[in-house]
């Protein structure tokens, strides 16, 4: 029996690194999906469009309220993340390693997904 | 006599009963349960053989009636009858080393320092939440809350119940070590229960880990600091290492001590805890040799290079190369924060005739422990007369309530 972990990448709100910068990044990031894959860790991902192209919706009653996002008001936002099974935290957490040294010097939050 | 028994097996009952049931409240729940069925029948009936055995027998049973009883799917059933079947000699078999992953699932990095703690004392102490609570002064329902958030982590997680493989294992030890000497940092003044159960967990580690030397240096560390505590104290303020009545030491601690300290010697696999602690049996063998502990300062500052460190070597250098040398080697560090700073470049300063008044009085400002400030004040007052050697005793005795988990932190 496996548990399954999120695996958020934190990013601080700002343009994107340049091309040169970030294509090797992205390959790296792509070989350890791969990676996770061939090791059956690997069960979703993703990278996320900016927050400011964010909306914030609310139930109130009958009505929902709409919002320019993002839904906190931080510096630094998720953008993207990567769903992986394992079977402990220490499993998890060596992935989790592995994805915060591709993403350098991104921070990376692990958390166990619930059922 | 329960009690007792309570007391010393509480954690490795628990740390079986985990291995049988997955689950650390269940483990729990099943070990009170045995506990309390304990309290009732051995008055009658007398103290079992082997109580711990009992203790574990018993538990094991409670937990297989209990699961029987609301085993409502196939699972739990299976669960029960597992249990069941499960060989005797397994269990006694795997204690110690049941034990042992349970510290590592307690002292995970996963888990804030301060839930670390708790649970070590919670689950391997055999501490009551409220004594947990009591001793590190905080409400009983915050320590409660803190120690079911943690294990909510260790299970919602899957933090697991094992022993690290060896490629983490001295990063994984390294957090252990530094959860129980911060138990006895947080007990060595004036919470000798604490500092006690400290040492007690320091031979648990012993016992479970013999090939580790910093595991040693830590228990001899620990039994040589513990060993001046009846000295040290004195109508509540605090005494020096030279005007500690000697006849008070605990002679037990301090030959254990040294004997553990000798013996990491031999092995010639220093760390910080070893070190520690032969620095302190070089005190516990007065008069102190201080170019011995210059020495190992310079061990101890090489291995793990900290400000706070080279404070305390600077202050036996004061010793061997007089107190210019040390106060230069002090002016250049950055602790402005750190009491102890002030304070020895207020020794160090009054040796060499210079007025060392603002020192004690930046130190004053940043001390927060009452028998320091004491001690401080009293030093305002009288403002001279001290030695540089006094305030290496001074700061050995401090710098151990030091809070931080870190080892390079309690350099002696």
């Amino acid at each position: 029996m496996t548990q399954k972990y999120l695996l958020s990448i934190y990013q601080p709100d700002g343009d994107a690194p340049p091309p040169e910068v970030l294509g090797p990044i992205m390959a790296n990031l792509e070989a350890l999906n791969e990676e996770m894959r061939a090791k059956g860790a690997w069960v979703f991902a993703v990278g996320l469009h900016p927050p400011s192209t964010a909306t914030v919706l609310k139930a109130k009653g009958d009505d929902v309220l709409m919002t320019d996002g993002p839904f906190t008001e931080g510096k630094e936002h998720i953008g993207g993340f990567t769903v992986i099974q394992a079977e402990d935290l220490d499993e998890a957490l060596e992935w989790g390693r592995r994805l915060a040294g591709v993403l350098s010097p991104l921070s990376i939050e692990v958390r166990p997904i619930a059922g | 006599m329960v009690e007792e028994v309570f007391r010393a097996e509480y954690g490795r009952a628990v740390s079986v009963l985990t291995r049988l049931l997955g689950d650390i409240d269940l483990a729990e729940e099943a070990v009170q349960d045995a506990f309390a069925t304990a309290v009732r029948r051995w008055p009658a009936e007398g103290v079992p053989p082997s109580p711990a055995g009992w203790i574990i027998t018993t538990a094991r049973n409670r937990a297989v009636d209990r699961l029987r009883r609301e085993a409502k799917g196939h699972e739990k059933h299976a669960q029960a009858e597992l249990l069941r079947h499960e060989p005797e000699a397994r269990e006694v078999g795997d204690v110690a080393d049941d034990r042992l992953r349970l510290i590592f699932t307690c002292c995970h990095p996963s888990l804030g320092t301060q839930a670390q703690v708790a649970l070590t004392l919670k689950l391997l102490g055999g501490l009551t939440t409220a004594e947990i609570a009591r001793a590190f002064l905080v409400p009983e329902p915050t320590m409660a809350q803190r120690i079911v958030r943690a294990k909510g982590k260790i299970r919602a997680a899957r933090i697991p119940y094992r022993v690290p493989r060896d490629a983490d294992l001295p990063d994984r030890l390294k957090a252990v070590l530094a959860v129980v000497y911060l138990i006895f940092n947080e007990g060595w003044l004036d919470r000798a229960d604490l500092a006690d159960e400290a040492i007690r967990l320091g031979r648990v580690l012993a016992e479970l880990m013999p090939d580790e030397p910093e595991v040693w240096g830590l228990l001899a560390l620990m039994l040589l600091v513990a060993s001046r505590r009846d000295a040290r104290l004195r109508d509540g303020g605090i005494v020096l290492l030279q005007d500690q009545d000697r006849s008070l030491w605990n002679a037990e601690f301090v030959a254990e001590g040294q004997e553990l300290v000798r013996r990491c010697l031999r092995w010639n696999r220093p760390g910080p805890y070893q070190l520690q602690a032969a620095i302190n049996a070089v005190h516990s063998d007065p008069p102190t040799d201080w170019h011995q502990v210059v020495a190992l300062y310079d061990q101890l500052v090489a291995m793990t290079p900290s400000p706070v460190v080279a404070l305390h070597r600077a202050v036996a250098l004061a010793e061997t190369e007089g107190p210019r040398a040390a106060l230069r080697e002090v002016d250049a560090l950055d602790l402005d924060r750190y009491h102890l700073f002030h304070a020895v470049r207020a020794d160090l300063l009054h040796r060499l005739g210079e007025d060392p008044a603002a020192a004690l009085e930046a130190a004053l400002d940043r001390a927060e422990h009452p028998a320091e400030r004491d001690l401080l004040r009293e030093r305002l007052g009288r403002l001279g007369g001290l030695a540089a050697a006094d305030q290496q005793d001074h700061a050995d005795d401090h710098h151990e309530r030091d809070q931080q988990p870190h080892p390079d932190r309690h350099a002696t």
